[in-house]
């Protein structure tokens, strides 16, 4: 299944946030869209999977979705949102209890998702008892569960410390390697965007406007920090960052 | 060679700990030795005469009023009828008071015309509106049930609808992100959310809920605690009147000690 945004404009009290942004997450390709901080690439997100009515523009699906999936457009949150009282097992029941299937296929659903996320052994666990890594994997758990068509990925990194990220970049890629889900992932960390993105969208800053889409050739499963093709893709973007940057001072000087 | 270590400063002054105090803790024993000491004064007072027995009973006095009212039964039928009285009413005042905080937690509606009304109620004495249930309802049981609950009523929807407030909106967007229904949001994201404003609720509630049972009881009633104190107090019987004031303070206690008792079975996951 794709999805597919056209047009999107969003403000937030006359504050324009997005500007006429198209984007479109292919079946099988993650995106990767990046921007600095207060770009509205958050809100692209919330947009995309219905968590917020942009002020124009449409969000659209194209295609069928796999017959167990259950919800198609499913996020992983940055700060996890997993129900504190709920332990890990119960947290990824959380969205297929309101399914109709037999208990026991809710039961593998949950102890597969745990299995791929190598968290078998902390189901019983409640979140505050888990580290932060573990959470956002109990979290991709919850999502990995519900087998959607596309993960739409908020910052799931960013709460997260260097090493943890590192693991979890594996985590996905692997993941990825497993079943070639689709995503949207947002973040504000180029190692990470050109770490896991088919390609990655470059915004500006806000009023966010796509500055340019990066595509990156390489497969996931083969790429390693300081691949020669990853630092192209790297510099490729700096350099887009930088030119932005220019503007911005020459903005300010303006101004003063 | 910087690793060597350097020759010692021909001063060395020892820094001072400054991170101490603001750490109470619970001393053992402590406790149960306060209590002794407070009876030993009372019972010394008492016996060389510092205050003469009518004003302050001797502990050996109260100790026998409370085996009098327990062999003649007594203090079983005052106790039988106090409790009723305030089970019925906060469970009655409380549900109420839940059904509406979450009406108003969750409904812009119930939010503008309920919330109003109940911030309107909230100042009000409750022991005020005795006389007029009185007269609406008779001097029986229902009006005195029917002052707890509205005492109670009030709390609890200002501590719900604000527990309800207080649940993290981002775990609702989560749930609502996986197409989860509503109802199970409300029961399984929001009830729970909520819990700890709920519990902490019901507990100033049941202590105003004591206040309003005692005042009622002592307005008109043949049996009950309060009743039994202000009794005891027109005839002078003082060992009485300590007696049924001390129940009133194991009363309030245990309600508390089960309040502690929920909080610790329901937020497990704190």
């Amino acid at each position: 299944m794709d999805l597919v945004a056209r047009n999107i404009t969003h403000a937030y009290g006359g504050m324009r946030v997005l500007d006429d942004v198209s984007l479109t997450a292919r079946g099988g390709e993650i995106v990767a869209v990046l921007g600095p901080s207060g770009c509205g690439k958050s809100t692209l997100l919330r947009i995309m999977g219905g968590l917020e009515k942009p002020v124009s523009g449409d969000v659209f699906t194209s295609g069928e979705t796999a017959p167990g999936t259950l919800n198609p457009l499913t996020y992983v949150f940055q700060d996890f949102a997993l129900v504190p009282w709920l332990s890990v097992t119960d947290n990824v029941m959380l969205p297929l209890q309101h399914h109709p299937m037999s208990d026991t296929d809710r039961r593998a659903r949950v102890s597969s998702a745990l299995a791929r996320v190598n968290l078998s052994d902390f189901s019983a666990a409640y979140p505050k008892q888990l580290s932060g890594g573990m959470k956002q994997r109990a979290s991709i758990a919850r999502a990995l569960a519900v087998e959607p068509a596309v993960f739409l990925m908020d910052e799931p990194l960013s709460a997260l410390d260097a090493q943890t990220r590192d693991l979890l970049m594996e985590d996905l890629t692997r993941l990825w390697t497993e079943t070639q889900f689709s995503a949207i992932y947002v973040t504000h960390n180029i190692a990470e965007a050109v770490r896991l993105g088919h390609s990655v969208a470059v915004l500006s800053r806000r009023p966010g406007r796509i500055r340019e889409i990066v595509k990156i050739d390489m497969p996931l499963a083969e790429r390693r920090e300081g691949a020669p093709e990853l630092i192209r893709a790297r510099d490729a973007i700096w350099d887009l960052i930088r030119a932005e940057a220019a503007v911005a001072d020459r903005e300010i000087s303006h101004a003063l | 060679m910087p690793y060597e270590r350097a020759a010692p400063a021909p001063n060395l002054v020892p820094i001072a700990f400054r991170a101490g105090g603001f750490l109470p803790r619970r001393i053992p024993f402590m406790a149960g030795a306060t209590f002794a000491a407070a009876l030993g004064l009372w019972w010394t007072a008492t016996s060389l005469g510092w205050v003469s027995d009518l004003a302050l009973p001797p502990p050996a006095g109260v100790l026998a009023a409370f085996s009098e009212m327990i062999t003649n039964g007594m203090l079983v039928k005052h106790m039988a009828a106090s409790l009723q009285r305030l089970l019925i009413g906060f469970a009655l005042g409380g549900s109420f008071g839940i059904a509406v905080g979450f009406a108003i937690g969750l409904s812009s509606i119930a939010r503008s015309s309920a919330l109003p009304l109940v911030s309107a109620l909230f100042p009000i004495p409750k022991i005020a509106l005795l006389p007029l249930f009185i007269l609406w309802l008779g001097i029986g049981e229902v009006s005195k049930v029917a002052t707890i609950a509205f005492g109670v009523f009030s709390p609890m929807v200002i501590a719900t609808f604000g527990g309800v407030d207080s649940v993290d909106r981002g775990l609702i967007r989560m749930a609502q992100s996986f197409g989860v229904p509503r109802w199970t949001i409300i029961r399984r994201i929001v009830l729970p959310g909520a819990m700890p404003a709920i519990l902490s609720g019901a507990r100033i509630s049941a202590s105003i809920a004591i206040i309003l049972l005692t005042a009622a009881e002592m307005i008109g009633a043949q049996y009950g605690i309060g009743a039994m104190v202000l009794a005891s107090g027109n005839l002078m019987r003082t060992e009485q009147l300590v007696a049924g004031v001390l129940v009133l303070s194991a009363l309030g206690f245990s309600v508390s000690q089960g309040i502690g008792l929920a909080e610790k079975r329901l937020l497990r996951w704190r």
